[in-house]
């Protein structure tokens, strides 16, 4: 049973992707006072690309930084007595699980892991189904190489109850990971609509670690962030009605403002009306924050919706190979001459691909235009892409931009090719009721030493 | 008197699939009126139309005093199949910043 704490609860945020930081993780369980260590590691399609390793290797699937954060971490948060939540399970969260034991019993410490499944969907997705970006239905995509809900609160709450040290989940809603930790503590449940909207901000302004402590943020003279190199990430102070003050370890870079905060709040949310999670769906016009001292910014407010019946899908389908080649030009005339290489390149290679990207670093690469017409760059990097079906045609691109060398403009350096898989990630949605989440406990104990 | 949007808000990009979310947001709480009036849905599309090829949609939120924009096939066809080296959109905040505006 929850244990109806009264007092507030810390809850930390550990990574925001998948190649996070390791350190500042590390720093939190240590001196940040958590419960609870959260670690959202898992982006639309590093599962797609997971589950594509565990077609290779049945063990595999499993986040491949799992390893090297759990070595770092696990000594501390058994010293300091933090539970940690993270979907590093990503395809294969038993296989997690069995290698985090592995772990703590090489480096003799008491453990207890929980892992979620059930996410994995693709054998319930049909043909017929719609996708949610192209109106199309699923018999469009060739291969699909993966299909995950997107689970929330409900199942994670059991893995909870096991009285765990880590639980490792899939495909979990990103904000679901730092709720959940707060809802099993205040017992809070899911029709109290207003706690599971706050806490589920909470969540969001959690989730992406860094970005709310100075990261994607700074801008020299404009938003200066202080001692940038070390910022430090974030922990939520909530309290039983799921109001928060976010903060930071002390001695730590980076900043927490109104500036950070409104920036995450508001981070790739398509409807501040409605913020839809498998748990409600979150009303943010609702949502007052307030500077409450240094680097710590008060949250209250959120109203929310009941949760939606269906459950979102991410389905990773496989999109062939993408080919890409780059060479530089400096100097007088730099520009044109990339543009000419660029146009060689095209006419080179125009009978082989139907879509081709020619784009021009340090000009307009980004924005597909420059929106400072007077500025003259010094130097232009080239780059070409197109996509194909097999790695040998995508090859292609590398090769014809690579022998610019002596087939193009003067002047050109440092030529670079590259190939890459695709997997392409699409949704769908999926009726609530058709999912059967489970936990799978893992542990391993000391013997008892005799005297 | 003419600005850039650089000079009086802030802005961070974010991605769902094929979407650009620009969420635009005023420094000074009393030029979230400016934001509302000068930036509008058609005049995001009409500045960044290199970059947008299908509907934005635009939500207020003042209480953070931010303007939303919701920027459909805006991605090269989506993240993970982009061509594009910014796959994610990340750095179109800036060219939002861009912009110039009467205040």
């Amino acid at each position: 049973m929850p244990r109806k704490k009264t007092g507030t609860l810390r809850i930390g945020s550990g990574a925001g992707f998948a190649g996070d930081r390791l350190e500042p993780a590390v720093i939190l369980a240590e001196r940040g006072e958590l419960q609870y260590l959260g670690l959202e590691c898992l982006a639309e399609r590093t599962i797609a690309l997971a589950q594509l390793r565990k077609l290779k290797e049945p063990a595999e699937g499993y986040d491949v930084l799992v390893a090297r954060r759990m070595e770092l971490l696990l000594p501390v948060i058994k010293r300091k007595g933090v539970r940690l939540i993270t979907n590093m399970g990503a395809a294969n969260p038993v296989a997690a699980a069995d290698l985090i034991v592995e772990i703590a019993k090489r480096r003799k410490l008491d453990i207890k892991v929980a892992a979620v499944t059930g996410d994995d969907v693709l054998k319930l997705m049909r043909p017929t189904d719609r996708v949610l970006e192209t109106g199309e239905t699923l018999s469009a995509y060739k291969w699909l190489v993966s299909a995950n809900a997107y689970l929330g609160v409900d199942a994670l709450l059991p893995a909870l109850a096991t009285g765990a040290d880590i639980v490792i989940t899939g495909r979990v809603a990103d904000p679901s990971l730092f709720l959940a930790p707060a809802a099993y503590e205040f017992g809070w449940q899911p029709d109290d609509l207003e706690r599971m909207a706050r806490g589920t901000v909470m969540g969001h302004l959690l989730e992406c670690a860094g970005q709310i402590t100075g990261g994607y943020c700074a801008d020299p003279g404009r938003k200066d962030i202080p001692d940038f190199a070390h910022i430090g990430f974030p922990y939520a102070d909530v309290d039983r009605d799921g109001n928060c003050i976010i903060g930071k370890p002390v001695d730590t870079g980076g900043t927490i403002n109104l500036i950070t905060a409104k920036e995450q709040l508001l981070y790739e949310v398509t409807d501040p009306r409605a913020y839809v999670t498998p748990d409600i769906t979150a009303d943010f016009t609702t949502v007052q924050l307030r500077q409450a001292g240094a680097n710590r910014v008060a949250v209250s407010g959120a109203t929310g919706k009941p949760r939606s019946p269906t459950l979102k899908v991410s389905i990773g389908y496989h999109a062939g190979y993408v080919g890409e080649g780059e060479i530089s030009y400096a100097g007088a005339n730099a520009l044109q001459r990339a543009q000419l290489a660029g146009e060689v390149v095209r006419a080179r290679l125009k009978d082989v691909f139907t879509e081709m990207r020619v784009d021009y670093i340090g000009s307009t690469s980004l924005h597909g235009k420059s929106y400072d017409e007077a500025a003259r760059p010094y130097e232009v990097r080239l780059r070409v892409a197109a996509r194909a079906t097999t790695r040998e045609k995508a090859a292609l691109v590398g090769e014809e931009v690579e022998a610019l060398w002596t087939n193009g403009p003067g002047g050109g350096g440092g030529a670079r090719k590259y190939v890459h898989e695709q997997v392409g990630v699409i949704s769908g949605f999926i009726a609530r009721e058709k999912i059967r989440s489970e936990v799978t406990v893992r542990e391993w104990r000391r013997e008892k030493e005799t005297v | 008197m003419k600005k850039k949007l650089y000079d009086i808000a802030h802005c961070r990009a974010g991605d769902k699939g094929n979407t650009s979310i620009l969420s635009l947001i005023a420094y000074r709480d009393e030029d979230y009126a400016v934001l509302c009036r000068e930036v509008t849905a058609e005049a995001v599309k009409r500045h960044l139309a290199h970059i947008i090829n299908g509907k934005v949609t635009r939500h207020e939120v003042p209480n953070v005093g931010a303007l939303q924009f919701v920027c459909e096939q805006s991605l090269g066809g989506g993240v993970t199949t982009s061509l594009a080296m910014d796959a994610h959109g990340k750095s179109f905040s800036y060219a939002l910043l861009e912009m110039e505006i009467e205040v």
